[in-house]
């Protein structure tokens, strides 16, 4: 910190994440120390400046000492990064040294369109409900719709660990102090941390810090693949508390709130985060996957709303009751750009018989409505059902682990083991390859 | 003019809303430049109160102090006008992107829509001695194969009369091709170049009668059961993974237009990708080139500054008026405007404007319907016809068609295209609503008449009775669905399989298959003959699940033939297979 800077003493207002003074020459989303704790310019008006303290204002006094830094949130980027935790700040909390390396922005400029590649490789994780369904590409930027209970962030430590990615770079916002350990130790345990950089916000840490984390992460991702052309993974997880903690500055900065008491700008302010997702044409690309929890599985908050129309897709994970496991729902989880992958880089029959598959899947769904409702089963609908639980099993439960064309061959052994060659409605040129019945 | 600029000073800053303090005359939407130590930021007043102007910041405000000069421009944003605009890739304030350094997007950095160095085959169309108007034709350049007039600039509101024309031969866009002159005497010199304030409405046409031409999409749901007409507008409401974006790529591919305009507005910049990946590589089917040439890309991804997304939408209309005015037919498709809305939204927000529903603005629906009451076919001053065909996509907040950007495009735009959750869970591709849907240009004697005479007579009679199987068979599922299989009577279940095979046969299309991705008006009449022709045919069923094995074995014959090229010896030999199946 510079000598000269100058120390301002006298706050006019303070609520619960902001406080108020009288100060000059302060720019936009600039940061200042307030009292010791980390805060930034969010609104000037004249001499009048509201700055947003992260760590929230508890026994900020009036005249607590206020010293703008001059610079908007940083971080040291380097190799060094990679296998620590930092808090939201960039501050290791792993108990090792500083990093040293060259100090960039958070939150830097867009990606000109023009200069971005189409994603076009493949992500393969085994699992097919995923894979197979739901094709991950580079580039791509796709969340877990979950609910609380549900073990999404096994299911995302395991496509992580299982992609082939240079880095893995995780931001944890909210994360319990359980799941935080839980991370820390399947990166240990897979004998990966030196290709695992961490940002860390725990339910123990003030809610706004976490505005920091997605960005930090961001930056220190553009870092290994811009700089060092790398294909970097990063997992965002729990961007729903990250919204929330949007809602909460916005209100003590009295904006009128739009739906769900989100603000207005949330649309932007998540799109700004997703579309960092990138495949660069020199080789290096950002991959997000993140984790929005529902509400009872309500994807109509405003939430899950926004951020289905700024991704590429989502996934879902629901029981089935049937086998007992938790599957990947191919109704409702859908990977825009697998098309850009399957068939291409996959084998040629693999759209169609994915397509065929889900439908045989809903026609199940069907037939079971017909059961419950207490009517009788055609021979079809006793067939679907079969199928379905076979397909349930085989293919849409999270523990499967085969590779694409091994998914495709026990498709078509479903197939041909429950149904007749018209009812699969798939191309000739495909029936003739693979049809062997 | 440059000596009388009025200047200001920043005094407060929230997000991209700047306040400035202004030191002189100041208009409302004015244009003005922040100057920012890094970078000249540009700016447009959105309010103006007392000794303050409201401006919101096209690009990022990080940094910017209070106290900061600011200089006003006198005019509005407006777009540069003039051969080159086509195959470009501009940002919502039609900067373009190509020419732009780096990977990163500098803020500040704005670059020229156009070539100014490249030369241009012109030759005149008026003559010395002309009296013309804004608008006039004066001479024509080819620009991508297509003729690009050259016009008297819009904002020119007189009458003139043209003093000299530059001869036939090779000009830079900036090169003086003529002198006009009104009736004072005061004379003009014109170039290529124009510029037009994008907020405005272009009205140098005669007259703007009801739109009456079938517009063919090569979209089967569309074009058979609601056309939309050139001219028209539409608007494609659904929740997010219903394949909004897969049919507005399909119809921009495959519409019969001259220019197609693809706003990206606050989407994915992948999709972007997708489209400066893809319009190069395709054919287009009616002139046999690049695809790409004849499209215009206006990109504001959603990353980028949110208020220039508000802009792109009116940067596409402007450059589709300008083409238009030239007598040519211009496909403009929007994705998505509820971006724009909610662009629209934050900023009410930030002025801390009463709000009305959801937190948008009151006046939304009024700037909607005035949006789209720009689209629409024309008559020029020359007798030449021309037309901007308006789609606009929105994505309503948690897939509710009752919000205000729906409720607010329903009331402006003629077709509705309403996409189905539930068909896109069950994979019906595309899932537009064949029940809720409308094209309300079907109502107008004029598209009635033209159906009859370029489709045939008996044409909107077979559509209607498909429209008709398609609900009764909904209402035969549900009925299905209560009673239990074989507690109806078998006619119920041939019901519902009558409006699963319009369904699967001529509903569904595959927009990834190379042939069944395009339909021709001529084969989808022919395929709606053949299904109705399978439906008029008297079956004995004896029970009900001999109805379904055979429509199932009838369905999947039919899906070989869309997969299969128009009246080629495997289609023939399918359709024979049918008649066979049908006889028995």
């Amino acid at each position: 910190m510079e000598a000269f800077q100058k120390v301002y003493t006298k706050l006019t207002n303070i609520t619960k994440a902001t406080v108020s003074l009288k100060a000059d020459g302060v720019g936009a989303d600039e940061m200042a120390m307030v009292g010791g704790r980390l805060a930034q310019v969010v609104k000037i008006m004249g001499n009048d400046v509201i700055l947003q303290v992260f760590t929230g204002t508890e026994g900020i006094a009036t005249d607590s000492e206020v010293i703008f830094l001059g610079r908007p949130p940083q971080l040291k980027v380097s190799d060094q990064l990679a296998g620590r935790f930092f808090n939201a700040f960039g501050n290791p909390i792993d108990g090792g040294p500083e990093v040293d390396g060259e100090i960039r922005d958070i939150g830097s400029p867009s990606v000109n369109p023009v200069r971005r590649k189409q994603p076009s490789e493949l992500i393969a994780t085994g699992i097919a409900g995923i894979d197979l369904n739901n094709t991950l590409v580079t580039g791509q930027k796709i969340p877990f719709f979950a609910d609380p209970d549900q073990p999404y962030n096994q299911v995302m430590a395991n496509v992580a660990l299982r992609s082939d990615a240079d880095k893995i770079i995780l931001g944890g916002m909210g994360l319990s102090n359980d799941d935080y350990l839980y991370f820390k130790n399947v990166f240990n345990n897979a004998g990966a941390t030196d290709r695992i950089v961490s940002f860390v916000n725990t339910t123990d840490n003030p809610p706004v810090e976490r505005l920091l984390v997605p960005d930090m992460a961001l930056t220190a991702a553009e870092y290994f693949a811009v700089d060092k052309h790398q294909k970097v993974l990063v997992l965002l997880t729990d961007m729903t508390l990250y919204a929330d903690a949007l809602a909460i500055v916005s209100n003590r900065m009295d904006q009128i709130p739009s739906k769900d008491s989100m603000p207005g700008s949330l649309y932007s302010d998540l799109s700004k985060i997703y579309e960092k997702a990138v495949q660069f044409p020199d080789g290096g690309s950002i991959t997000i996957i993140a984790v929005t929890t529902l509400n009872g599985g309500d994807i109509t908050h405003a939430i899950p709303d926004n951020t289905g129309y700024i991704t590429e897709g989502q996934l879902f994970l629901r029981r089935d009751t049937e086998i007992g496991k938790v599957i990947v729902d191919p109704f409702r989880s859908l990977s825009r750009l697998k098309q850009l992958v399957s068939g291409k880089k996959t084998r040629k029959d693999h759209p169609q018989v994915m397509n065929a598959a889900i439908r045989l899947y809903s026609d199940a769904a069907n037939a079971r409505t017909k059961m419950e409702n207490g009517f009788d089963l055609t021979d079809y609908d006793q067939r679907t059902l079969a199928f379905a639980k076979e397909y349930s099993n085989y293919i849409l439960a999270i523990d499967v682990n085969v590779d694409t064309t091994e998914m495709l061959d026990i498709t078509w052994g479903l197939f041909m083991k429950h149904f007749k060659a018209e009812e699969v409605t798939i191309k000739q040129e495909f029936m003739d390859l693979y049809w062997k019945k | 003019m440059e000596n009388t600029k009025t200047t200001g000073k920043v005094a407060g800053i929230i997000s991209n809303l700047v306040t400035i303090e202004v030191f002189g005359p100041v208009a409302q939407n004015e244009i003005c430049f922040i100057h920012h130590p890094e970078a000249d930021l540009m700016a447009e007043v959105i309010k103006v109160q007392g000794k303050y102007a409201y401006a919101q910041v096209f690009d990022s405000t990080r940094g910017l102090k209070v106290g900061i000069d600011v200089t006003f421009e006198g005019h509005m944003l407006e777009v540069t006008l003039g051969p080159g605009i086509l195959s470009r890739n501009y940002d919502g304030l039609q900067n373009d992107l190509d020419k732009m350094e780096g990977v990163f997007l500098k803020r500040g950095e704005y670059t020229d829509p156009l070539d100014r160095e490249k030369l241009w085959d012109y030759k005149p169309l008026a003559n010395v001695g002309d009296i013309v108007t804004a608008a006039s034709w004066i001479g024509e350049v080819e620009e991508n194969h297509m003729p690009h007039r050259i016009m008297v600039p819009f904002k020119m509101t007189d009458s003139y009369t043209i003093k000299c024309l530059a001869p036939a031969g090779s000009y830079k866009v900036d090169d003086q091709i003529a002198v006009i002159a009104d009736k004072d005497g005061n004379e003009f010199p014109i170039t290529m170049v124009q510029k037009w304030p994008v907020k405005m409405a272009v009205r140098a046409y005669k007259e703007k009668p009801r739109p009456f031409k079938l517009l063919e999409t090569g979209v089967r749901c569309m074009d058979t059961l609601n056309p939309i007409t050139e001219g028209g507008t539409g608007f494609i409401p659904g929740p997010f993974g219903t394949g909004k974006t897969v049919l507005q790529h399909a119809i921009s591919q495959q519409a019969e237009a001259d220019i197609v305009i693809m706003a990206a507005c606050g989407e994915r910049a992948n999709e972007v990708v997708e489209i400066f990946t893809e319009f190069p590589e395709l054919i287009d089917p009616h002139t046999g080139r690049s695809l790409m040439e004849r499209t215009v890309i206006i990109a504001n991804t959603s990353n980028m500054p949110v208020a220039a997304r508000e802009a792109s939408v009116y940067t596409a209309m402007a450059i589709g008026e300008y083409y238009r005015s030239m007598g040519l037919r211009v496909m403009l498709m929007a994705d998505s405007t509820s971006r724009w809305a909610q662009a629209l939204r934050e900023m009410s927000n930030r002025l801390e404007e009463l709000p009305g529903q959801d937190a948008f603005p009151m006046d939304l629906s009024a700037i909607v319907s005035n949006f789209y009451s720009r689209a629409g076919y024309v008559y020029l001053n020359n007798g030449a016809t021309g037309s901007i065909t308006f789609i606009g996509t929105v994505s309503p907040a948690g897939g509710n068609l009752k919000e205000p950007m729906t409720e607010s495009t329903r009331k402006a735009a003629r077709c509705f295209y309403g996409l189905s959750q539930a068909r896109a869970d069950s994979k019906r591709y595309p899932a537009v609503d064949p029940i809720d849907s409308y094209s309300k240009y079907l109502e107008y004697p004029e598209l009635q008449a033209y159906l009859k005479e370029k489709v045939g007579e008996d044409w909107l009679e077979m559509v209607n009775e498909a429209k008709d199987m398609l609900l009764r068979s909904k209402e035969a599922k549900e009925q299905i669905n209560i009673l239990g299989d074989d507690s109806v009577p078998i006619e119920f279940h041939e019901r519902f399989w009558r409006g699963e095979l319009i369904d699967f046969v001529i509903l569904q299309q595959d927009a990834f298959d190379k042939i069944d991705a395009s339909t021709p008006m001529e084969r989808q009449q022919y395929m709606l003959k053949m299904v109705m022709n399978v439906n008029h045919t008297p079956m004995n069923f004896s029970n009900f699940e001999d109805v379904q094995t055979l429509y199932k074995k009838i369905i999947n014959l039919f899906k070989q033939m869309n997969y299969t090229e128009y009246m080629s010896d495997k289609f023939k030999s399918f359709e024979k297979q049918i008649d066979e199946l049908v006889k028995q």
